[in-house]
């Protein structure tokens, strides 16, 4: 049995968009910005997917835009919106425990002459409120501030925070990086006062490569791809028909079955927990208890003194599939910075494991997982480095 | 005219009686990284020379890197091949190859005939003369300088003519399989390609054993290591390469010997392992990448208690090189990239923090009688269990 605990990185499709991805793909080819009939065939899963997603976030479907995912989203943003708003100022505000897509956008405005302050978190991984409110300029442009934290699963308190920049100053931005978040946890981006918020598909059952950016209609942003003036001219190049048509479904059927899929995975999530708890020396990072707080499909986990490389390994011999702290970091050696943010006591720092799950995660699954680790964890630390 | 490729190798050349055999394996190197270029390439010896003959499409550049890539090449020479019609047909060819080659410049130039075909009517000497009259009148920029030319053109007559002018270097070295085989020890780290590399340029075929560790080192570790096989591949044909599961091994030794002699004991199982393969393979030697004091385990006291277990030579062909001179070398052949991926390989787990640095062969002995219950199953175990991979 494979058991993949890796939702967090990316999920399975599900079968009925996968067979209409094909459908698209093979049968409504034509390029939906071309004249003739079949081109506005294509061009109805556009229209209709903007009008069913924008339904669902109580927003205007021209205020959708289809990207290739949640990294292009949150470029398009930062980016976009730092350049269109400039003269007012270059002052930008963030987390420390943001998703690469976003640091590596603010590092890039930084050597442009940009200013960015990085709001530290508490000991769960929420921003610090009070922090925020001193962040902030008058020259101040846009604050951005992820939903859901992809490595330890923790939920902003968007509307909060919302309330604090408009108080401030209406004319800043709000953006939100939604890719952890969009169709496990409701969302109204009107009602929290987001200008911007990002989502990717691959991340609820949709396919990989498209994703997309609500923008609200007043939001001023300059578009980072220059071309043929496709999504309102936001975001040029050819639209992934296909891959819309994929996310709009995939979304449709998150958004049916929202409340029971987030009660079973949180019940997954307790008893995961209360597994754990029989093996000594863990540790859950953020808060387990509050649903408010924190999301059912992540769970991160340290195992004092356990190399997470190493457990990770160990479990994907039994066909385990997790990541050690986020998957996006396996490509560099480094801490991740959302757990050096929450200052671990000792012995926990490189010994993090993240387990994510989805809708199609069993109970059964979660039991071998704990017995599996009731055998693995003691072997490996009998073996730590001396 | 036919486009074809003159072979000059070097030391192939100083061989005596056997030197057939030394030309018929660089013929089949050549073949071998011909086989899967677009083209079709007629490879042959003619007259204490090697061909390449091209018909059909194929790409110029994709040939001339593919032969840069074979040992035993010194260099390589585009050549025009025409047959004898006559000398005032020779003369057009000639004047063809210099526009095509050089345009219409300024060039100093120097004609350098060889008539070998000695029925041809004129002598080397009046080929010179005739050709460069012919070039002149043809080119009046140009002017002859016998002594330091830009353009050395060399005219061959034999059976049929050959017209060149450059001459691209190759890597030197012997063709692969022109001086047996060897075990490498192949690590996922930057050194030990390099060795295989080196030891591959002087002729010998090469077999690897890497030792794997999981769930310490991860399967992408693993196919880091066969990437990089495939790389040293390039130059020196196929390996078969041995993953030996070395885990409970090492934690064998981690638990029954003391810490800071950790490595050094380990380096003396996978040496015991891989001459074990090597046997097998009728290798007639291990290969590493250590260098002299690089690390604690290659310190010349090191090199002395691992080189204890082998009966084997240990070939080091990197034993004198600065870190800096493999990067370079690593860079050239185009493994640094793979190598510098940060997977951990098994000799960096559970490492000392002060391993030994000067071990005595009598301690080192001593240590692994600790093992001696043990170790001789999990030894034979790790050999049952290697999975073997054909990298092509």
């Amino acid at each position: 049995m494979e058991i993949y605990l890796d939702n967090a990185a990316t999920t399975q499709c599900y079968f009925e968009v996968a067979e209409l991805v094909l459908k698209v793909m093979c049968e409504d080819y034509a390029n939906p910005s071309s004249v003739h009939l079949k081109g506005m065939e294509a061009e109805r899963y556009v229209k209709d997917g903007k009008a069913k997603l924008a339904h669902r976030l109580k927003v205007e479907p021209k205020e959708i835009i289809f990207t290739s995912g949640g990294t292009e989203s949150d470029n398009l943003a930062i980016l976009g919106g730092a350049f269109a708003n400039q003269r007012r100022g270059k002052h930008l505000i963030t987390t420390v425990i943001e998703h690469s897509g976003i640091l590596k956008a603010m590092q890039h405005l930084e050597e442009v002459g940009f200013q960015v302050t990085y709001l530290p978190v508490d000991q769960d991984g929420i921003v610090d409120l009070q922090a925020l409110q001193e962040a902030l300029r008058l020259d101040t442009i846009l604050v951005s501030i992820m939903h859901v934290n992809n490595e330890i699963g923790t939920i902003q308190p968007l509307e909060q925070i919302g309330t604090i920049i408009k108080d401030y100053n209406k004319q800043i931005l709000f953006h939100s990086d939604g890719v952890q978040g969009f169709g496990k946890v409701p969302i109204y981006p009107k009602r929290v006062s987001l200008d911007l918020y990002s989502v990717s598909a691959h991340k609820f059952h949709g396919p990989k490569g498209i994703g997309f950016l609500y923008k609200n209609e007043k939001a001023k942003i300059l578009p980072i791809s220059y071309g043929g003036g496709q999504q309102g001219g936001f975001r040029a190049g050819t639209d992934n028909v296909p891959g819309i048509a994929g996310l709009v479904l995939a979304g449709e059927k998150m958004y049916q079955n929202m409340e029971v899929n987030k009660a079973h995975v949180w019940a997954l999530k307790q008893g995961f927990i209360a597994g754990l708890q029989k093996i000594e020396d863990v540790r859950f990072h953020g808060d387990c208890v509050d649903p408010d707080k924190s999301v059912g499909h992540i769970i991160s986990v340290g195992f004092k003194g356990v190399r997470s490389e190493v457990l990770l390994h160990a479990l994907e011999e039994k066909k385990i599939f997790v990541s050690a702290g986020s998957a996006c970091s396996s490509y560099s050696k480094k801490t991740s910075s959302v757990l050096a943010a929450l200052s671990l006591p000792e012995g926990y720092q490189e010994s993090t494991i993240r387990f994510s799950l989805s809708e199609f995660t069993t109970k059964e699954e979660i039991d071998v997982t704990l017995e599996t680790l009731y055998n693995v964890i003691p072997m490996l630390r009998k073996f730590i480095a001396r | 005219m036919k486009q074809s490729f003159l072979i000059k190798y070097g030391e192939i050349g100083l061989k005596g009686k056997n030197r057939y055999l030394f030309e018929d394996a660089l013929v089949r190197q050549i073949r071998y990284r011909l086989k899967n270029l677009s083209g079709a390439f007629h490879v042959h010896k003619a007259q204490g020379r090697i061909y390449v003959d091209c018909a059909e499409a194929y790409d110029f550049e994709e040939v001339v890197t593919g032969l840069q890539k074979v040992f035993g090449i010194v260099g390589v020479c585009p050549v025009y091949k025409t047959t004898d019609q006559g000398f005032d047909r020779l003369a057009e060819d000639v004047i063809a190859f210099v526009r095509e080659t050089y345009g219409m410049s300024n060039h100093t130039f120097k004609v350098e005939a060889r008539r070998s075909r000695k029925n041809y009517p004129l002598n080397s000497m009046e080929i010179n003369c005739d050709l460069g009259g012919v070039i002149l009148d043809a080119f009046p920029e140009m002017r002859v300088d016998v002594h330091n030319p830009d353009i050395m053109l060399h005219v061959e007559i034999r059976e049929d003519i050959y017209i060149y002018a450059k001459i691209i270097p190759g890597l030197g070295g012997m063709p692969v399989g022109t001086n047996g085989k060897a075990m490498l020890l192949l690590s996922g780290g930057i050194d030990s390609p390099v060795a295989g590399y080196l030891i591959a340029k002087r002729g010998v075929s090469l077999e690897a054993t890497y030792f794997h560790a999981p769930p310490y080192t991860s399967e992408r570790a693993k196919e880091k290591v066969v990437d990089l096989a495939r790389l040293i591949g390039a130059y020196a044909g196929p390996i078969k390469l041995n993953v030996v599961n070395f885990t409970d091994i090492q934690l064998e030794i981690y638990e029954k010997c003391p810490h800071e002699e950790l490595t050094i004991i380990m380096r003396r199982y996978m040496m015991r392992i891989a001459e074990h393969f090597a046997g097998e393979s009728k290798c007639l030697g291990l290969v590493t990448g250590e260098s002299i004091g690089q690390v604690a385990s290659q310190t010349m006291q090191s090199l002395l208690t691992t080189d204890a277990v082998c009966a084997l030579p240990v070939y080091r062909p990197l034993i004198g090189f600065d870190k800096r001179e493999i990067i370079e070398i690593a860079e050239k052949i185009d493994t640094y990239e793979t190598s510098i991926l940060p997977f951990e390989d098994c000799c960096t787990i559970f490492v000392a923090k002060h391993p030994v640095t000067k071990p005595r062969l009598e301690r080192i002995e001593k240590s692994e009688i600790y093992l001696e219950e043990t170790i001789d199953a999990l030894v034979e175990k790790a050999i049952q269990t290697t999975e073997v991979i054909h990298v092509r």
